[in-house]
């Protein structure tokens, strides 16, 4: 009975907007996707949902936060006291400003595995870094907000990387601040950009990163293309219907991912530090700089290459600029890629190895990113030796710093000769597993 | 390669090890035992409040530690403030600085700052010293402005720094000596101190408890939710070959 109604209104509704139906089937029910995605393949749609998170538990945050920097320390020890399930809220939105960049990160190297990346591919790849960009500046932006001493310091230190460009850079720096140093004017600006404007370019970018895969349709673990294949239906035959197939399958990965998020929301919010910092509790002070000022973990990985790379003329410049390519180089990796093949599984050592220190050297600088300089100690070197005279600085963790950006960059630059001549397998013809 | 790699894991232990400074005690507080959160409430009003205030917490939220608003207002509140109102310290900035050189920062979210071991530490540790202002040092923060306030507790005490050798390394060792007893046994002291850290620990995220248990409950519906998902999932999957 109520379904016949359901289904009669449906009808009455179909009728006069048949174009909800004609997208539920081209993007869902009648969307064809890969029948072989493994685990690397349910970060993307996890992503989407922490998104959906960060804007409903963002929303809530708004209705009690103030962008005043008198009262905007008080007003999260507020939300976090007085507002009911306010505590909750906060610890929702935080949680999920690094879980976002963990599923981001995990997402990106599914890219790198499968070569998701390459042709056809290139323009969803190139909306997802953009969507990688736009979520470092909103992270960056909303940082500002709780106003402690490290949302302060820290603004102060990013923005001053921007007063490093020859010439424009002093103005720039001031036009981006509103003012001399780091201030009310500021906070209020990076509300409204945390708040506003980069969440509509996110989701315009989001529209466009998921329109243009659906243009060209799916990559899987194989690297193949499975539009090849199509049964007599016209239907590609190592295909199934993203819904209801994967939408059943990522509910059950959104439930375990969940599990997770909250295991850390309940029990360790603060994550030992890396979530939020404890000199965050500490409210702004433009005359007290902390003794070390370290960003979250999510930026780590490009402070490090910041710092290992020395500075030119007393200008801090060059490794401004090694951090901007760091991040820039990705929009060109489909074109630096030459291998034939495109899944790691048919790749040959070259790029399996490669890769693997790539991850290892990311992770390294990210370590490194957190701690201050002198984390490793200091070279003993023997005074008036050949090392004094080379080393400008002793510190160990500097030179591993140096020598993993060296390896960093290497891992982009060389990648156009050793993909070219690594030895690939034979790739099947359809899917295997 | 391999060898890099176990240098690599080795890195973050070396950090560990080079950690200077005075080494923290653990911090033994219960956040759930209500007669230790009282005993600290009771002690930070009587010793901390005069200079120090907790201006995020209302003195109506220690109901939450098992108070009754008349125990609140008889035994902890000393200004003419209202129960719903925030717990401010009776000094201004302003005489604060003018004392200590710097203002009494507020203890709201200290806990969260330095953590309860560093507090547990911090005010076990202070001792006489003619040559700052105060007459007061500490060993886990040196030159600290503020002078021993539960010295009366404690009594007052000296400390010595020595600088020795043992296995080729310079370390620092802290010999401690009484000048004065106080009021309470050094058991008994450090029974204050755990209550009063506890109460700080308490005030800087007054729903850390709470948070906990009702986590314990989401994890569960959550684990049921897996289940249901997960045989969705394989029901509709039958199909896929």
């Amino acid at each position: 009975m109520v379904a016949q109604m359901l289904s009669r209104l449906w009808g009455w509704f179909d009728a006069r907007m048949p174009s909800v139906g004609q997208e539920w089937r081209k993007h869902a029910s009648e969307y064809y996707a890969p029948k072989n995605f493994n685990f690397w393949y349910y970060f993307g749609a996890l992503s989407g949902l922490v998104l959906v998170i960060q804007i409903v538990s963002g929303i809530f945050l708004t209705m009690n936060y103030k962008p005043d920097a008198a009262l905007a320390f008080a007003s999260v020890e507020f939300i976090m006291r007085d507002v009911p399930g306010g505590w909750l809220i906060r610890y929702i939105h935080s949680t999920g400003a690094s879980a976002f960049f963990l599923l981001v990160y995990l997402h990106m190297f599914r890219a790198l595995l499968y070569g998701s990346h390459r042709a056809p591919r290139e323009l969803v790849w190139i909306f997802g870094v953009l969507i990688y960009l736009t979520l470092m500046g909103e992270a960056f932006f909303g940082y500002l907000l709780p106003w402690g001493q490290m949302s302060f310091w820290g603004a102060q230190v990013i923005v001053n990387l921007f007063g490093t460009i020859p010439f424009v850079g002093p103005d720039l720096a001031l036009w981006i601040r509103g003012d001399y140093v780091v201030s009310d004017a500021t906070l209020n600006r990076f509300f409204a950009l945390h708040v506003i404007a980069l969440p509509l370019v996110l989701l315009g970018l989001v529209s466009a990163h998921i329109l243009a895969l659906h243009d060209v349709g799916s990559n899987n673990p194989d690297g193949i293309e499975i539009k090849k294949n199509k049964g007599a239906d016209g239907h590609p035959l190592d295909g199934i219907p993203f819904h209801p197939y994967y939408t059943v399958k990522d509910l059950a990965g959104a439930v375990v991912f969940l599990v997770i998020f909250c295991f850390v929301m309940f029990f360790v919010p603060e994550m030992g530090g890396y979530f939020i910092e404890a000199n965050n509790f500490i409210p702004a002070d433009p005359l007290k700089t902390p003794e070390h000022i370290a960003p979250v973990w999510y930026f780590t990985p490009f402070y490090s290459i910041l710092r290992a790379v020395p500075p030119l003329f007393h200008s801090q410049f060059p490794g401004v600029m090694a951090m901007g390519i760091a991040t820039l180089i990705l929009f060109f990796l489909p074109w630096l890629d030459r291998s034939p093949v495109k899944s790691i599984r048919y790749r040959g050592p070259l790029y399996k190895w490669a890769l693997g220190l790539f991850v290892v050297v990311f992770l390294v600088l990210g370590y490194l990113g957190t701690e201050p300089t002198t984390v490793w100690g200091q070279f003993h070197a023997r005074d008036g030796s050949m090392m004094d005279a080379i080393l400008d600085t002793k510190d160990v963790a500097t030179w591993v710093a140096r020598v993993c950006t060296v390896l960093y960059f290497a891992f982009f630059f060389l990648m156009p000769w050793y993909t070219a001549i690594d030895k690939v397998k034979p790739v099947p013809e359809r899917v295997t597993h | 390669m391999r060898k890099f790699l176990v240098l690599l894991l080795c890195a973050p232990l070396l950090a560990w090890a080079a950690e200077a400074g005075y080494r923290l005690d653990h911090s033994p507080h219960h956040a759930t035992d209500l007669v230790s959160l009282q005993a600290g409430a009771r002690t930070f009003a009587n010793y901390c409040l005069g200079c120090h205030g907790v201006q995020y917490m209302r003195y109506s939220g220690l109901k939450e530690i098992g108070l009754t608003e008349a125990q609140i207002r008889d035994n902890l509140m000393f200004t003419a403030a209202k129960i719903g109102e925030p717990i401010k310290s009776t000094i201004s900035t302003k005489e604060g600085k003018q004392w200590f050189g710097v203002a009494p920062p507020d203890l709201s979210v200290i806990a969260r700052v330095r953590g309860p071991d560093w507090l547990y530490t911090y005010l076990r540790t202070f001792y006489r010293d003619p040559k700052t202002a105060s007459g007061w040092n500490n060993a886990v923060f040196p030159n600290v402005g503020m002078p021993h306030a539960l010295w009366k507790l404690q009594g007052e005490r000296g400390m010595d720094k020595l600088s020795v050798k043992a296995d080729g390394h310079d370390k620092v060792e802290y010999q401690w000596r009484e000048i004065s007893k106080g009021a309470q046994s050094p058991a008994e002291y450090d029974a204050t101190v755990r209550d009063l850290v506890n109460f700080l620990v308490y005030v800087g995220e007054p729903s850390a408890v709470s948070r906990k248990n009702i986590g314990i409950v989401v994890l569960f519906v959550l684990g049921l939710l897996f289940i249901l998902a997960y045989l969705l999932k394989l029901n509709y999957w039958k199909d896929v070959k």
